[in-house]
């Protein structure tokens, strides 16, 4: 098999609202696929009725073979899921956590094994509420990694780490590929989903708006930016065609003999093709306040 | 399953200091506090009865619904308001076998308090054992069964953590007063006593007072029985129409 899900033509109305106008998207097995849009563009709804968790008005969705609607355990024993804001019983050791939820599996990994692997060895016996925030979403991902599945899903897995900690995050999710995992990654850090993720997806009012590999995306805009300073002002020149720009540029400069200061030609990144494609719908007071 | 996730519970249960204290401490505390201050006879239903026994099956009444109604009402909202519930949801364990591991959990909770109720009455306040055991077994299960169901209804109905024990308890103490938990309703006045009348606790002390005074069965008096069920079902009936596993919408 080899897409781990099928989602086609998802629809889903809350109260009047469409919040899903018909979503369409496969994930191939064994990838890691970026799902990134502004808050309320569908993101959850989405992932909550492939999670199960939620049900579609229409549609048709396969995860893993199975209908999540009717949430069989036979497709629950396959996937893990990292929530985005859950916690455990803070009386409880790592080690009891990670044992509670192996006992829900019929073929679960070996609980040390995922205790080091989410790199949590020296807190296996620390009780949950003595745990950092970062220690506590490891002990997330170490529980939803228990069961041994084939698909993850990941909620906003870094929200409010440090940088060393995000890095980390990217170095074992990075390893849970390398296992083999497929993992659907939701996120509001584009740098993450450019590093990690093998495809994106663009959703946005309901919609799928653009879907490819972080390069396909960016390569579909052309526009390079040239930045520099003139006296004392910032000079930003967009250009389709930056050969020649430049050219023109640095000719003329060098003609009445003055310096481009701060000279430099920027590539978009994911981050300015995704502002331009949600047009600066984020809501970045809303994703601050998270 | 059903055993890993009863020990679980167990064990959660045990290591919380303000849940052990609140729910299993809290009636011995208050059988200690009245049997110390009511050491005489009271007059109960017409006859002179040792203040001990009445106390003790009002306390035993008192425990029922607060282990079982009040306790499960916390630990099914708190754990749903931080994705606890939504979190099991995922996994393989079947819905059916986390409630009845919970269940299970509180009739163990409940059962040890009232073992625990029975010996500080007998070696502290001098109070009669159980005139039928096996009557007594029954009341525990009963009791369990119907503050759970009202229990598990509440917390459906219930939508903030913060707010639940606070229901909770506006719900529990008054209910527990005017049943008779806390002494004999002979001189409530009759408005009093006509809310008492429909409460579930009433009927169940009613059962409780006669098995362990007068060593009835369990199926002595079937209207009080029957009322006590209803309550129970009612609260399962709401349970099973509005519960939900999801935290509340951020």
């Amino acid at each position: 098999m080899s897409d781990a899900i099928v989602a086609h033509e998802l629809r889903k109305t809350y109260d009047g609202v469409e919040a899903l106008r018909g979503v369409s998207f496969e994930v191939r097995s064994g990838e890691v696929f970026g799902l990134l849009g502004p808050n309320g563009a569908g993101k959850t709804t989405t992932v909550e009725i492939l999670e199960g968790y939620r049900n579609r008005d229409s549609g048709e969705v396969s995860v893993l073979g199975h209908d999540p609607a009717t949430a069989p355990r036979a497709l629950r024993e396959r996937i893990g899921v990292v929530l985005q804001h859950s916690e455990f019983t803070p009386n409880l050791t790592v080690r009891e956590v990670h044992r509670l939820f192996a006992g829900y599996y019929e073929h679960p990994r070996d609980v040390d094994d995922v205790i080091q692997l989410v790199g949590l060895e020296e807190k296996r016996d620390a009780r949950v509420k003595t745990l950092s925030g970062g220690q506590k979403r490891r002990l997330d991902l170490g529980v939803a990694l228990v069961g041994d599945p084939d698909l993850v899903f990941l909620d906003e897995p870094t929200t409010g780490f440090d940088p060393t900690a995000r890095r980390a995050a990217w170095d074992l999710i990075r390893a849970l590929r390398s296992l083999g995992k497929t993992i659907l990654l939701t996120t509001h850090y584009l740098d993450e989903a450019q590093q990690l993720a093998d495809r994106v997806a663009v959703i946005r009012a309901g919609r799928i708006v653009s879907l490819g590999t972080p390069a396909e995306l960016i390569g579909d805009a052309r526009n390079a930016e040239i930045r520099f300073r003139r006296d004392g002002e910032q000079v930003v020149v967009t250009t389709e065609d930056p050969t020649r720009t430049m050219h023109e540029l640095t000719s003329d400069a060098l003609a009445s003999g003055r310096e481009l200061e701060h000279l430099e030609v920027r590539r978009p990144t994911l981050e300015d093709v995704y502002l331009e494609l949600v047009g600066g719908e984020d809501d970045v007071a809303d994703e601050n306040a998270e | 399953m059903l055993l890993h996730q009863l020990a679980h519970e167990q064990r959660t249960f045990w290591r919380s200091r303000e849940a052990a204290i609140f729910i299993f401490i809290f009636p011995l505390l208050l059988y200690t506090l009245l049997g110390s201050v009511y050491s005489d006879e009271i007059e109960f239903g017409g006859v002179e009865v040792a203040s001990a026994d009445v106390l003790l099956a009002g306390l035993f009444g008192y425990g029922a619904a607060n282990t079982a109604f009040g306790g499960l009402a916390i630990i099914l909202v708190s754990r749903r308001e931080v994705g606890i519930l939504k979190r099991l949801r995922s996994t393989p364990l079947p819905p059916a076998t986390y409630i009845a591991a919970v269940l299970l959990s509180t009739l163990v909770i409940f059962a040890l308090q009232a073992v625990a109720l029975v010996l500080l009455g007998r070696f502290v306040f001098d109070a009669s054992a159980p005139a039928n055991w096996l009557g007594f077994a029954g009341a525990v299960v009963l009791g369990v069964a119907c503050f759970a169901g009202l229990g598990v209804g509440a917390a459906s109905l219930i939508r903030s953590a913060e707010g639940v024990s606070a229901v909770v308890n506006v719900v529990l103490l008054p209910m527990a007063f005017l049943s008779g938990s806390f002494g004999p309703r002979e001189d409530f006045p009759g408005v009093l006593d006509v809310i008492a009348d429909v409460l579930p606790l009433t009927y169940f002390l009613d059962i409780v007072n006669s098995i362990y005074l007068e060593g009835e069965s369990l199926f002595a008096n079937p209207k009080a029985l029957a009322i006590v069920a209803a309550w129970g079902a009612a609260g399962l009936a709401i349970a099973l129409t509005r519960f939900s596993w999801m935290p509340r919408e951020r």
